[in-house]
């Protein structure tokens, strides 16, 4: 590589390749920058300002979640969960309980599939609003930010006084739940979706009648259906560009094919497809909750299985036998068979899977995470070269992804 | 969630072996030489989704590898897992250029288990820095790390975390595995 003498300040000095002097700028971006949403780091080549070549950079804040997995029990796994789309962390610990109790072969009571459901879309509901504050908040919207915050307070508040945690819930064990549903938690949750149509109605005029909102945001970032799934992209993501394909509907879990709920798609693939997708999917959750409430049934909250579901507290402490129990299923773990499952879950920002792969008993041998952001963020590359550098927060904001999960 | 029975599928069944089933899921077995052809001919017959692509570390076997994928048809809702094995230094045929979702997935699997994807178009490390010179997920590998001579990065030593109160292995005596789980006698109560 050959040197040439720079003055001060002169442009010369990030340019790349002694043939292309003054034509390609190289601009990072990241891993520490606001609008990358956590860290994600970006190499972009301008031609002035339009970028001509994106390089995304993952694995800061890779944590060897897989390897970690390997090395301890299925429920000592459910708190790691917690840590993957930490913007929602009930839906990840039911997505993983529920992979478990397939390889288990568990079918669980009614009781604790309405009670899952119920988490699941509140931890939606909660996501989108950070997703959507954000998103207004990278193009100049301030206040959307802080309108979802106070909405967010409230369900945090909700899962507070069922979890015991606000943030790091780790609600969810194989085959049931830490606790039931405590009393007066679904009137709360009640008393939180009839106030919350209304605050989405105010949302919605806040974004959709804002002129640089809908101007920034309008044809950019175009993605065709074919192509998005051929990039595996899921969620929001993937609907706003037509497809329909949600976890819930094509292959459900947990009762989902008893609720009555749409699926909204977009039809131009662009950021405020993805924008609207995001904002009609907490109208449905609420409606799915509404009907979670009306339903909920009764009876036990936990699988029956002695031997690998944790015992009643209350019994721990004064019958011998599930004390018993209870040790073994700490210490050893539940005793799972020989085979290979794969399950995946909706989570806001998309399929959340795991493959497991066990050769019988308490450790996994495999734990494959599926993330979504991982998956949504790989068409990054394609998708950047043609679009200005300030259309790119545009569009990094509108694919509403989280690191923790893209990482591991 | 609904397996592939094989009718309908000659390629799958020429082309694979048909595994056991398990939780309503089919698995095939495909040697890595025919993979190339049977995925192609599986997306053209409506596999359009790649889920997931998982590397898995055997150590002990021969072949020592295995990669499996996890394919979806959306418009007949069906799934299909098949899994090829691999040794360790030989090469995978790339599907990266079937499904373009199999480039970052290839790339992690290269990075966590050193699988080699022959004909990927950019087999980079993706989550580990470039350079870095083991292979993580694999069996063999401590869960404290193993040091790395890079001067210039900053945490070059094994984490102190081997035989901390908080990690189990994979022994199968309670004792063993679990650190916590003392005899009654060693108890200071």
């Amino acid at each position: 590589m050959s040197t040439t003498a720079l003055d001060v300040g002169d442009t010369l000095a990030r340019t790349v390749g002694a043939g292309e002097v003054g034509e390609k700028l190289v601009l990072n971006i990241g891993p520490s920058h606001p609008s990358t949403h956590g860290v994600l780091r970006l190499i972009l080549e301008l031609d002035g300002e339009v970028v001509t070549r994106a390089d995304t950079e993952i694995g800061y804040l890779h944590r060897g979640d897989e390897k970690i997995a390997e090395n301890m029990t299925w429920n000592q796994f459910v708190p790691y969960t917690d840590r993957l789309d930490y913007l929602a962390p009930l839906a990840n610990n039911v997505a993983y309980a529920c992979a478990v109790e397939k390889l288990m072969g568990y079918e669980l009571p009614p009781r604790a599939k309405v009670t899952r459901v119920i988490c699941c879309e509140l931890a939606r509901i909660s996501a989108h609003l950070l997703g959507l504050g954000a998103f207004a908040m990278d193009l100049g919207a301030m206040t959307m930010f802080l309108y979802t915050f106070t909405e967010r307070e409230k369900i945090y508040n909700l899962i507070e006084f069922l979890t015991g945690a606000r943030f790091t819930t780790s609600f969810t064990r194989v085959g049931g739940q830490t606790r039931d549903l405590p009393p007066g938690f679904l009137e709360g949750v009640r008393e939180f979706v009839d106030q919350f149509d209304e605050k989405l109605i105010e949302f919605g005029k806040m974004l959709n009648r804002n002129r640089i909102f809908v101007d920034r945001t309008k044809d950019l970032g175009v993605i065709p259906a074919d192509v998005a799934l051929d990039f595996g992209l899921t969620g929001p993501n993937l609907r706003g560009s037509g497809n329909d394909y949600d976890v819930r509907k094509y292959f459900p879990y947990l009762g989902y094919e008893t609720y009555e709920f749409e699926v909204p798609v977009g039809s131009v693939g662009d950021c405020y497809d993805r924008f609207t997708v995001r904002m009609e999917e907490m109208r449905q959750s609420v409606l799915i909750i509404r009907q979670a409430i009306d339903r909920m049934p009764g009876g036990p909250w936990q699988v029956d299985d002695p031997k690998n579901v944790l015992p009643a507290k209350n019994k721990v402490l004064t019958k011998m036998e599930e004390l018993i129990h209870q040790f073994l299923v700490v210490t050893q773990g539940p005793d799972a068979p020989v085979g290979e499952v794969y399950f995946g879950a909706e989570n806001p920002k998309g399929e959340l899977g795991f493959y497991l792969n066990s050769r019988g008993g308490g450790v996994p041998h495999r734990l494959k995470i599926r993330a979504p952001s991982f998956c949504n963020l790989s068409i990054l590359n394609q998708l950047l070269p043609g679009h200005t550098v300030s259309d790119v927060p545009a569009i990094l904001g509108s694919f509403d992804f989280v690191m923790g999960e893209c990482d591991r | 969630m609904s397996g592939l029975s094989g009718e309908g599928h000659g390629d799958l069944l020429s082309l694979a072996q048909k595994l056991s089933e398990f939780r309503g899921e089919t698995s095939w077995q495909v040697e890595k030489e025919k993979l190339p052809e049977l995925m192609a001919s599986l997306k053209t017959q409506g596999f359009t989704y790649l889920v997931d692509l998982a590397g898995v570390d055997h150590q002990g076997e021969d072949p020592r590898f295995e990669v499996v994928y996890e394919l979806c048809d959306l418009h007949r809702k069906k799934h299909i897992r098949i899994k090829t094995k691999v040794g360790e230094g030989d090469t995978v045929p790339t599907v990266s250029h079937v499904w373009r979702t199999a480039d970052w997935h290839e790339r992690e699997a290269w990075d966590m288990l050193g699988i080699r994807f022959a004909g990927h178009p950019d087999l980079r490390r993706i989550l580990m820095w470039d350079g870095y010179p083991h292979h993580p997920l694999r069996k063999d590998f401590p869960l404290a790390g193993l040091s790395t001579e890079m001067p210039d990065i900053a945490f070059t030593a094994a984490a102190p975390l081997e035989g901390g109160p908080f990690v189990t292995n994979t022994a199968s005596l309670a004792q063993d595995r679990e650190p916590r789980a003392h005899p009654a006698e060693e108890r200071s109560l």
